[in-house]
């Protein structure tokens, strides 16, 4: 360990974007160490991140968004830094921003998430986006808007920058398969504060998302219900400060 | 003898049916195909039939109870009950098995990461040995 924050990028089946990925942030955020988290990948996504100069963990199987940025906060967590951020192996995140939401975390004491948003600035709606998910993103900023008091414009934004805390409770628990909107929800229960800052992303290079228009739908129920069950949920007693008793050995 | 014919031959098939569900639940937690904790439903199960086929008239009284005039119906419905309850304990089995699944392949992952780390260390501190040793050599 080099460095005291961490770009984690979570990454299925992206070989023909992910050296880019990392060229870019080592390049924009030389600062930053990158974590690429192999979510199960058929190609040389491994390797060609680990050319790349970046530290890998390659999950033994496919466990979906969640479960693989979960290890990258685990592992953030075990490796005692202070500020982690996700970006996505696809090349939709701009690692130039990567600065832009530090800058944000740091300007403001006490805030313990920053997500950049692709609709908070109105020059930068021409983002596209299905119609179904179109749908499904207002729906979800609505909702949680209402939930958490504070406008939330794009629920389902991956770019997004934590500190500390935010990084051991998402190591603790972190939502599985679709966990952004999810995230959110869990953060204002726990009275962790987040904000948004307006950011332009670029149409992914190669590679499929993992959200299509017709799973939108199954998307948007499940989620949903996570959200409500989040809601009612009385938390594990186990406060998001404290650390698992191998996570504390291992951070020393 | 006269007990046994004194019973109605479709009770004495549900009494075979109820002690060959438990003899085979047994003998599958004997052998370690099943564990005990998913047992004790299916042995449940077992043991109500068991009562039923030899308790004559409870399923009517026990049907009269709850409203039911036909008692074959409250039999179909226990036994659906019964089955939905099975069905939510897999579901929820499998809940926590996906849950632990998911905890060992981010450790795995972890480790693995984590050793691959510590070898090429490895590597390179006996690489930088071999050097300076190999520096050392033509003085002698």
């Amino acid at each position: 360990m080099t460095s005291t924050k961490l770009a984690i990028v979570p990454a299925h089946n992206e070989a023909g974007a992910i050296a880019g990925t990392i060229t870019e942030i080592a390049r924009w955020a030389p600062d930053f160490d990158v974590l690429v988290v192999d979510d199960g990948s058929t190609d040389a996504t491994a390797e060609l991140a680990r050319e790349a100069g970046a530290e890998v963990l390659r999950l033994p199987f496919n466990l979906g968004i969640g479960g693989a940025m979960q290890s990258g906060y685990i592992y953030a967590s075990e490796h005692g830094y202070q500020v982690a951020v996700q970006v996505d192996g696809d090349g939709q995140h701009d690692p130039r921003h990567i600065h832009d939401l530090l800058a944000r975390l740091e300007a403001e004491p006490g805030l313990n998430m920053v997500t950049g948003s692709r609709f908070l600035d109105p020059r930068e709606g021409s983002f596209r986006s299905s119609a179904a998910r179109r749908v499904g993103i207002r729906f979800f900023s609505r909702l949680l808007s209402r939930i958490t008091g504070q406008p939330v414009t794009d629920p389902t934004s991956g770019f997004r920058m934590t500190d500390r805390r935010g990084i051991e409770l998402f190591a603790h628990d972190y939502p599985r398969d679709y966990p952004e909107v999810e995230a959110i929800v869990l953060m204002h229960t726990l009275d962790l504060r987040s904000c948004e800052i307006p950011m332009a992303m670029k149409p992914r290079l190669t590679g499929v998302s993992t959200i299509s228009s017709t799973r939108s739908v199954y998307y948007m129920v499940k989620v949903l219900l996570a959200v409500f069950v989040a809601l009612l949920r009385t938390r594990p007693v186990r406060e998001a400060q404290e650390v698992s008793p191998t996570a504390a050995g291992q951070a020393l | 003898m006269s007990l046994l014919a004194a019973i109605p031959l479709q009770r004495i098939e549900v009494l075979v049916a109820a002690i060959l569900i438990c003899v085979v639940i047994f003998e599958l937690v004997r052998r370690r195909h099943l564990m005990e904790r998913y047992a004790l439903l299916w042995l449940l199960a077992g043991v109500a039939l068991m009562v039923l086929a030899l308790w004559q008239g409870l399923l009517t009284t026990v049907s009269g109870w709850v409203g039911i005039y036909y008692p074959p119906a409250a039999l179909f419905a226990a036994g659906f009950v019964f089955v939905l309850a099975i069905l939510l304990q897999f579901s929820i089995a499998i809940s926590r098995l996906s849950d632990q699944n998911k905890i060992l392949a981010q450790r795995v992952a972890l480790l693995q990461q984590q050793l691959e780390r510590e070898q090429t260390e490895k590597a390179q501190g006996e690489k930088a040995e071999e050097e300076s040793s190999e520096g050392l050599a033509p003085r002698r």
